[in-house]
């Protein structure tokens, strides 16, 4: 998974051509320590249908905020750099990111 | 999808299920917890930990848990990552399926699945959920860093997980349904929060409606004694109410639950179903904290042991033989039953290769003696192919016992 950050989010994300899957975590969210093996293995899996970033939001607050991020587990996915789908919280299961995948290459 | 089969199947990893586990597993068990997350349940997510007796201060919620995890796999307990979907408790067998498509097969359950936060369900509360709207300070605290919050609650909970928050905050300000000055929080914790510069306090009024485009912006507060309409401006929405046990999946399953979803239980723990237990805080209890918690899973453990051994020595010896067997439920405190004992004892052994005989102290053995209808010692059962076919309280002689041995 490729890490982002305020340097490269434009770039990676918001300019990237197709789907692009962001996983917003930060390590006092224990939900989302719980969620990486399984994340990473759909990064695996679906690695040929979008690419996967992951986005430490302690060190990129502000642009988390501006992406409507105020709660962890986040994930969202971007396509063509506009959002189009998203999980959060309690939704935030490796089952539900798994079809929201799915529904996204579909 | 495959069939798993335990002695004990413990659901939920928290501060009850992790204590239950390295009871059942140092007792020899064959124990496995079910945990959708990692270890430690609501209390992984209390960053300050300092009513667990032993530690006073710098030891986390997280940091504790990891050690009941560790303590439960040093005895042999094992945690798989799993939800529980479904259970039956309906059969002779307990039976839970998980998310994961198995299936888990346990003489004894210990349900420890815990509670979560409540939510209010006020307008725009669901909605703006992780945009601002949060129940976990711990979790989202980082986001707010210089930001203001309000928070809903007045409790302990609420307040210690406020003061919390202040320590990222420009300011929580509390809205307390109160008079000015009355906190449902205990006074060590009400002075504390009184003194601390970043608390702010809105008194006599509740939240009517949590407002923003896709992230907060605004709450609207109604003051309970003016009746007034005021919007105060904000970041975020920390709710702190109470919680709810998460015991939905259990409904049909067979497991008793009162009106607000928590399990009733005996003191030792069991519930409607025989050899289904529930610990922590998803029974119904005075207090609900880690130690009593971890309290509650020793017992649940102890008592699940207890219930295993009572159910395989009853089977073994009454239920399986051919032979028709002799059943002295006696009992160490009543002076009939020492008595009657020898006289069993020898009418048994006149009847040897015919006759089984097994003596069962119903002390300690209630639920067995229980389920037979059997209340008081001594009293003789006879059983044949699992079946109890007579039972009588104590015959007045040995001699009427001789006849009835040989009737049966």
């Amino acid at each position: 998974m490729i890490e982002v950050n305020k340097e490269n989010f434009e770039a990676e994300v918001l300019q990237a051509p197709g789907l692009v899957l962001v996983d917003y975590w930060s390590e006092k969210c224990e939900p989302c320590k719980a969620l990486v093996p399984e994340v990473e293995a759909l990064a695996e899996k679906y690695a040929s249908s979008m690419k996967f970033c992951k986005l430490n939001v302690l060190e990129n607050r502000r642009l988390s905020i501006s992406q409507k991020v105020l709660g962890l587990p986040t994930i969202i996915v971007y396509k063509n750099g506009e959002k189009v789908a998203e999980l959060t919280k309690d939704e935030a299961t490796a089952a539900n990111i798994e079809a929201m995948i799915k529904g996204q290459i579909e | 999808m495959a069939v798993i089969e335990r002695d004990v199947v413990i659901i939920g990893g928290g501060p009850a299920g992790l204590a239950a586990a390295m009871y059942a597993a140092r007792a020899k068990l064959s124990t496995l917890v079910i945990e959708k997350a990692n270890p430690g349940g609501q209390c992984r997510t209390t960053y300050s930990m300092e009513n667990y007796p032993g530690f006073a201060r710098g030891m986390t919620g997280p940091e504790l848990m990891d050690r009941f995890a560790d303590h439960a796999k040093e005895f042999g307990a094992e945690i798989v990552r799993d939800a529980v979907a479904s259970a039956d408790f309906t059969g002779d067998e307990h039976v839970l399926r998980t998310a994961k498509g198995d299936e888990y097969r346990a003489k004894a359950v210990i349900v420890a699945v815990g509670a979560e936060p409540r939510t209010l369900n006020l307008p725009g509360e669901h909605e703006l959920r992780g945009k601002g709207v949060s129940y976990c300070a711990t979790c989202d605290a980082d986001f707010f860093e210089d930001l203001d919050i309000v928070v809903i609650g007045n409790g302990d909970a609420a307040v210690e997980e406020a003061m919390y928050l202040t320590k990222f905050v420009n300011s929580a300000t509390m809205i307390v349904v109160h008079d000015e000055g009355v906190l449902d929080a205990t006074a060590i914790i009400r002075d504390r929060a009184f003194k601390n510069p970043k608390m702010k306090w809105v008194w006599n009024s509740v939240v009517e409606e949590i407002n923003g485009d896709g992230i907060v912006e605004s709450v609207t507060l109604r003051n309970i004694k003016t009746n007034e309409s005021t919007e105060l401006p904000t970041n975020g929405v920390f709710v702190f109410v109470g919680t709810v046990p998460k015991t939905d999946f259990l409904r049909g399953s067979g497991l008793e639950l009162d009106a607000r979803g928590y399990v009733p239980t005996t003191a030792q723990l069991e519930t409607n179903v025989p050899g289904v237990f529930c610990a922590g805080d998803a029974r119904v209890k005075y207090l609900r904290q880690v130690v009593t918690a971890a309290a509650d899973g020793a017992i649940a453990a102890v008592a699940a042991e207890k219930y295993i051994h009572e159910e395989e020595t009853f089977r073994e010896s009454v239920l399986e033989p051919e032979l028709p067997v002799m059943v002295a439920f006696w009992s160490p405190t009543s002076q009939a039953s020492l008595d009657f004992l020898p006289a069993v004892e020898r009418v048994a052994s006149r009847r040897q290769g015919q006759m089984e005989l097994v003596k069962i102290d119903i002390y300690k053995n209630q639920r067995v003696a229980k389920r037979y209808g059997i209340e008081t010692a001594p009293t003789i059962a006879f059983f044949r192919g699992g079946e109890l076919i007579e039972k009588a309280p104590w015959p007045t002689t040995e001699h009427d016992l001789e006849l009835e041995a040989d009737r049966i």
